[in-house]
């Protein structure tokens, strides 16, 4: 049941543009999450942040095998997926920086970039936490009989936990029309797989719930890309979940406050001599696809569009304290309490006016 | 305006609103052939099919998440999960996520479901099945928990929960289930986050909800009968939004207060009521707000003790002769 896909040569590539469209978008994850890490290390990103370095081929080979319509649902590691998925790179940067045009207003940050215009329904910090929200998406859709598929992206270490379970085994007793793609960038955290999976071969975990499956070279765009294709249209023909195995590398610490010291320096070297970025670039020169200059300015065109997003976070103001209960419910109700810290349920009764009468503040 | 049961006031409130909106459907556990643990889903999996009337696996972290997701794509879902107690296996996709999805995307997608629940001990389920953490849910912003006591409420809060743009949390009773009431006809909904003073009185103040609101207006009319004592009765019927207003309305015309509650008393619901009685009504106090909680521990199986740690109406009516005794307020009844 369970096949797989290792190192499927990338025959599909229909035009060296196409590939070059690749390596442009691949080279946009590359440098915003470089200029991340920087603002990070400014203080202009607060909280976690996790960075899709390392996983760039993953990434665009994923968001080119689903379309407008379908939906995505996706862990915390989600700037690189908000990008390609057509999200405004200063909207996704001013998320990060918390401001009120960030893509979430503010109320998320890193972990939690939502567009419902590109059909991106979050970031999930929780591990797992998005795989039966993603379930019930797909769910919807084949309740009103639509053509959409969802995608639901999860890193390795998702698939111990038990929604990993649960999600799968409805999704495909209900015949829902989802493609779950585990990204294995083989560490959860500083676990390596082998640590922590009893059957290190994840895709393989699919066939306890008679659900198709296939494991892919994650740092190959093409390859990425034709696997998921596959995925995406058996869910969206035969209504029949799919999962997805991409393995690649992290080419950092698990967020960008983690040195990775648990690592070996072979281990590092291993995974940097398979950067994806890199290797598309050799391959396109190597191929005669493109020049190095013309790789170049494109590198150059990718730093002024990053640049622009930094200036468009700077700038976004931060969001008015007055909107801090905005957001509590969708459908308004009596006695909702909207008190800041420290203030008094009944403002009036005796002992909770801000200023004693008899004594003034001042006098 | 016909009388009839809790459960019933239940099953044709759900089949109403099934046959109103196409986007509203059930899910949970053994609610389509085997017709619900409580038989509130009773025949609507042959009037609506298994579409609508969707029987899940063993999974509530799985199917209440779900419900999440499909509510984020505009269905209705209304899940029903057999005890409270399950819902704890499904507490992260109701508080990490049912709850937090409007606010934590700057309100792009709101999450119109409901989580029917019942909660209840006193039926010899032993520990694990006889909780009340209803104060789980209302301790998180981004949920409405709602806890009818009548049938009448039970329709009137059902409909409300099910045309809210937000989760809701609809708490049951395993002992409300047969209890008979009037149930308006039509389809007016209730107010989320409106308690109902159930009966007026002017010695002291009875709050409580669900089951112990029924406990309180017996009490009421024991104390009415035998003592000529004048309890009024809050009936919280919302735990979030809490409406202390009515509380405090309440408690500043009695000047003393008991709370009634099946949950646990250390940082129960009824210590969130004596707080707010507290802020609201502390010039107006004769005396301290007492509480009639559930003995703190897992409740045991045997009867002798389930009965024992289980709060009853004389536990409830000994609080009241002690607030009314401690004002001397006592002898203004009839003995």
């Amino acid at each position: 049941m369970a096949t797989t896909n290792r190192r499927r040569p990338a025959r599909s590539a229909k035009s060296s543009e196409e590939l070059l469209g690749f390596y442009r978008q691949m080279l946009l994850v590359r440098r915003f999450e470089e200029r991340t890490a920087q603002a990070y290390t400014e203080a202009k990103i607060g909280g976690y942040c996790h960075l899709n370095l390392g996983e760039e081929a993953t990434v665009v080979g994923l968001m080119a095998a689903i379309e407008e319509r379908d939906y995505l649902f996706t862990n915390y590691r989600d700037h690189g997926y908000a990008l390609i998925r057509g999200m405004d790179p200063g909207r996704v940067m001013a998320e990060l920086y918390g401001r009120q045009d960030g893509v979430s207003k503010g109320w998320g940050g890193s972990m939690h970039l939502f567009d419902t215009d590109v059909r991106q329904l979050g970031g999930y910090g929780i591990v797992g936490g998005q795989l039966p929200l993603a379930a019930g998406a797909a769910l919807a859709v084949s309740y009103r009989d639509g053509d959409e598929v969802v995608m639901c992206q999860m890193g390795d270490g998702t698939t111990n936990i038990g929604a990993f379970h649960e999600t799968l085994n409805m999704a495909s007793l209900w015949d829902l029309p989802i493609v779950f793609v585990v990204v294995n960038n083989q560490l959860g955290m500083g676990t390596t797989v082998e640590v922590s999976s009893a059957e290190p071969e994840l895709y393989k975990r699919a066939s306890a719930y008679r659900m198709e499956s296939a494991r892919v070279d994650g740092n190959d765009v093409i390859a990425v890309r034709d696997a998921a294709k596959l995925a995406v249209e058996r869910a969206r023909k035969e209504q029949k979940p799919y999962l997805l195995e991409t393995v690649s590398g992290r080419l950092k610490g698990h967020s960008v406050v983690d040195p990775a010291a648990y690592r070996s320096k072979d281990e590092i070297e291993a995974v940097r001599a398979q950067d994806p970025v890199a290797g598309l670039h050799d391959r396109l020169v190597g191929d005669g696809v493109a020049k190095v200059d013309e790789l170049a300015e494109i590198d150059a065109e990718i730093g002024r569009i990053v640049k622009a997003a930094v200036e468009f976070a700077d700038k976004s103001p931060a969001p008015e304290v007055s909107s801090l209960f905005d957001y509590t419910y969708a459908s308004p109700v009596p006695n909702d309490s909207r008190r800041l810290p420290g203030e008094a349920l009944f403002p009036t009764e005796p002992g909770n006016q801000p200023a004693d009468p008899l004594f003034p503040v001042g006098a | 305006m016909a009388v009839m049961s809790y459960r019933q006031a239940l099953h044709d409130t759900l089949r109403a609103e099934m046959l109103r909106d196409p986007d509203v459907f059930l899910m949970g556990e053994e609610i389509g052939r085997f017709e619900g643990s409580y038989k509130i889903t009773a025949g609507l999996l042959d009037e609506f099919g298994p579409k609508r009337v969707r029987d899940t696996p063993i999974a509530e972290e799985g199917f209440t998440g779900a419900a999440v997701g499909a509510a984020m794509l505009g269905l209705r879902p209304v899940v029903e999960i057999m005890t409270i107690n399950f819902s704890l296996l499904a507490l992260d996709q109701i508080v990490n996520h049912a709850a937090k999805i409007y606010g934590m995307f700057g309100g792009q997608r709101s999450v119109p479901m409901v989580i029917r629940t019942p909660g209840g001990g006193g039926q010899q389920l032993a520990a694990t099945h006889s909780q009340n953490v209803e104060l789980f849910y209302a301790f998180t912003p981004g949920l409405k928990v709602v806890a009818p006591s009548s049938p009448a409420d039970a329709k009137a809060l059902l409909l409300a929960s099910i045309r809210d743009n937000d989760p809701v949390l609809f708490l049951e009773n395993l002992a409300l289930y047969n209890t008979k009431g009037e149930v308006p006809d039509g389809d007016t909904a209730g107010e989320i986050g409106r308690a109902a003073v159930t009966r007026e009185g002017t010695d002291i103040t009875l709050v409580a909800y669900s089951r112990m609101a029924h406990v309180a207006l017996q009490v009421a009319e024991k104390l009415a009968a035998d003592e000529g004592i004048s309890a009024e009765v809050v009936d919280l019927r919302s735990l979030r939004p809490l409406d202390r207003p009515t509380i405090i309305e309440s408690v500043r015309k009695t000047s003393c207060a008991v709370v009634l509650e099946d949950d646990w008393l250390t940082y129960g619901i009824g210590a969130e009521v004596a707080a707010s009685i507290s802020d609201g009504a502390f010039d107006y106090l004769d005396a301290p707000v007492r509480r009639v909680a559930m003995a703190e521990v897992p409740l045991p199986y045997a009867k002798s003790l389930e009965v024992a740690a289980l709060p009853s109406a004389n536990d409830v009516v000994t609080a009241v002769h002690q607030t009314l005794d401690a004002v001397g307020r006592r002898s203004v009844g009839a003995h």
